[in-house]
């Protein structure tokens, strides 16, 4: 085969010789010289780190390096689970999302059957630009307005309560109301976003459905329960799928903010645990443990989750 | 409404009980901003006479925000943030345009498993502590490379953007092969140009993250001077002394509330972010549509 003509061959022409294997290779040499820097970043920050893992096996030593640092089998993970504030941590981690899974989820879905009612179009399209919009903000800047409403002293709700006589509530720095806070915070921040997807799936159904349910006879709710639920039930599933996968994450970048010392007991979560005994304490060993145990558990759940959505009669996610 | 039936009196009290709670979530929504911006612009003499922040103030002042880009910190870390954003957002599009394009090419041999590799990784991933130590030995720390570099591709994108361009016709890139056109010339000058709607989207999707982005400054930043916005906005709110986190003398900031000033830096945080968001509605919908659909 020769090289010339195999640059100008094209490849859905079903040219009369087929090209040999180096010679695909060179005609397509430009699309894998492009792959290289995404390739590369792959490699480097995503399976170094894999292969990082073994940190959790060692007795690690900033100084002595993952070469250098002697190995100590299991005892990292043996001090996780033995150690006293697992359990806590656990229940946290597993609790919180289990919140986040009902309480994110919902209201995703209710905003979206809602919208899905309305038939004035500039409201429907007022509602969604509002409520999708904070989405794109911080959790920082979240805190910063929860800290208006809530900062002892000064916050709108605090000196309302104050004035009431209802007394101090420093939802900031109490157990009891560290989880709603998420919650609500979530809730605000997600839900016009959350909603879109169910929507575009609203969309997809078969307007001739709803006319054979209308001859059948369906009201509006046997509409809604025969026809609309089912049409979400396969993104709900998938949805499902991967907030089980990410079951011990429950959300670090919101919660790391929102924590303080007076509601760890009950907001110290699995990966606020591994920031801070791991960055801030520079003890790598026993946090990557934990950071093992995560990743293994979610990969686990993941696969699971998919294989039973798969069983049921859903899709699954692959 | 999809719905097909005769409306009854209970139905009509349906749709206007729907509507009622949607204009209460909508104004649930816009109510915090609207409330912390008041606060950013409320006088000490205000509070003090009242007690408190009012939710229309009679009096306003800009001094807040005169106080914060007088002080030095903030306009410094608004700076790392808009280079960040800028330089960080457009090596994004780049690296994540250069891998989607093959990755696209159903044809191309090795492409199954590079995929493969790629989508594995949002299935299992090292972690905080071995990323963080990646980072490290790549000498990192401490640059604002360290905000760029070790998130240049975000796998959900690059998949949207490996959709979309699936979804150009074959044709015309085919057109351009016989016309002698290499796969540079036809990337630059077919497939980009056709392609500013996903450009749009995306980049709107990584300029949001790095005008957010927290944690790499914590982590990998230990210089306060290359601090980026959202940092020193945090520090700034969990302060009790504004006037220590902003570096100016406490005589300055006596006559504004310490929450104006707190607040003023989270309106600065939040303004391009709103003013930039309802241009590109249309662009993002479709985005995040394309990436639920199965790769």
């Amino acid at each position: 085969m020769l090289k010339g003509s195999a640059q100008t061959a094209d490849v859905s022409s079903g040219y009369a010789h087929k090209p040999s294997f180096g010679t695909k290779l060179w005609r397509y040499r430009w699309l894998y010289v492009f792959m290289v820097p995404g390739i590369l970043y792959y490699l480097i920050y995503h399976y170094v780190p894999m292969f990082g893992l073994v940190v959790a096996f060692q007795d690690y030593n900033l100084m002595k390096g993952v070469t250098g640092s002697p190995w100590v089998g299991w005892d990292n993970f043996k001090a996780v689970f033995e150690s006293p504030d697992f359990p806590q941590l656990m229940k946290n981690t597993v609790l919180l999302s289990l919140y986040r899974l009902v309480f994110g989820m919902l209201p995703d879905l209710l905003l979206a059957l809602m919208l899905n009612e309305i038939r004035v179009r500039w409201f429907k399209k007022t509602i969604q630009t509002l409520t999708y919009g904070p989405h794109f903000l911080s959790w920082i800047i979240v805190y910063g307005i929860m800290f208006s409403f809530f900062a002892p002293g000064s916050g709108l709700v605090t000196t309302f309560f104050r004035d009431m006589g209802w007394g101090d509530i420093d939802a900031l720095t109490n157990s009891g109301l560290f989880r709603p806070m998420l919650v609500m915070t979530d809730i605000w921040k997600s839900t016009g976003y959350g909603a879109i997807i169910y929507l575009a799936a609203l969309a997809n159904i078969n307007h001739e459905q709803y006319e054979a349910a209308a001859i059948d006879g369906a009201n509006r709710w046997s509409q809604l329960w025969y026809v609309t639920l089912p049409g979400v039930r396969d993104v709900f599933m998938l949805l499902v799928i991967l907030r089980l996968g990410g079951i011990l994450d429950a959300g670090f970048e919101q919660v790391y903010i929102f924590l303080n010392v007076r509601v760890y007991d009950v907001g110290d979560i699995l990966d606020t645990w591994i920031f801070r005994r791991g960055i801030e304490e520079m003890n790598y060993s026993v946090p990557a443990a934990v950071g093992v145990f995560k990743s293994v558990i979610g990969f686990v759940l993941v696969l699971g989750a998919n294989k039973l959505a798969k069983r049921f009669g859903g899709s699954g996610i692959w | 409404m999809p719905y097909i039936f005769k409306k009854s009196i209970p139905d009509r009290i349906v749709d206007v009980l729907i509507i009622v709670i949607l204009s209460v979530f909508g104004l649930a929504t816009l109510f915090p901003l609207y409330y912390v911006a008041v606060v950013s612009i409320t006088p000490y003499t205000e509070v003090l006479r009242n007690g408190g922040f009012l939710l229309i103030p009679n009096t306003f002042t800009w001094d807040a925000y005169k106080a914060i880009f007088n002080s030095g910190v903030v306009p410094k870390a608004l700076n790392v943030t808009i280079f960040v954003t800028l330089a960080g957002t457009a090596l994004n599009l780049i690296v994540t345009t250069l891998l989607a394009y093959p990755l696209s090419k159903k044809y191309l041999p090795g492409r199954n498993a590079v995929l493969m590799g790629i989508v594995f990784t949002m299935l299992f991933s090292g972690g905080l502590i071995p990323t963080f130590l990646t980072v490290k030995a790549t000498g990192l720390m401490n640059t604002l490379w360290a905000l760029i570099i070790p998130g240049m591709v975000s796998t959900f994108n690059l998949l949207v953007m490996k959709t979309y361009f699936e979804s150009l016709p074959s044709e015309i890139e085919e057109a351009s092969k016989v016309d002698g056109c290499s796969d540079v010339g036809t990337l630059l000058r077919i497939v980009l140009p056709l392609s500013m709607p996903i450009m749009a989207t995306l980049g709107l999707f990584y300029g949001v993250n790095h005008w957010n982005a927290y944690f790499g400054g914590i982590m990998y930043l230990n210089d306060r001077d290359l601090y980026p916005l959202q940092v020193v906005l945090r520090n700034m709110i969990i302060t009790p002394s504004v006037s220590q986190e902003l570096s100016v003398p406490q005589s300055q900031l006596s006559a504004l509330p310490p929450e104006s000033i707190k607040m003023a830096t989270v309106v600065v945080a939040i303004v391009p972010i709103i003013a930039v968001y309802p241009f590109l509605q249309k662009y993002f919908i479709k985005g995040m549509l394309l990436g639920a659909v199965k790769g």
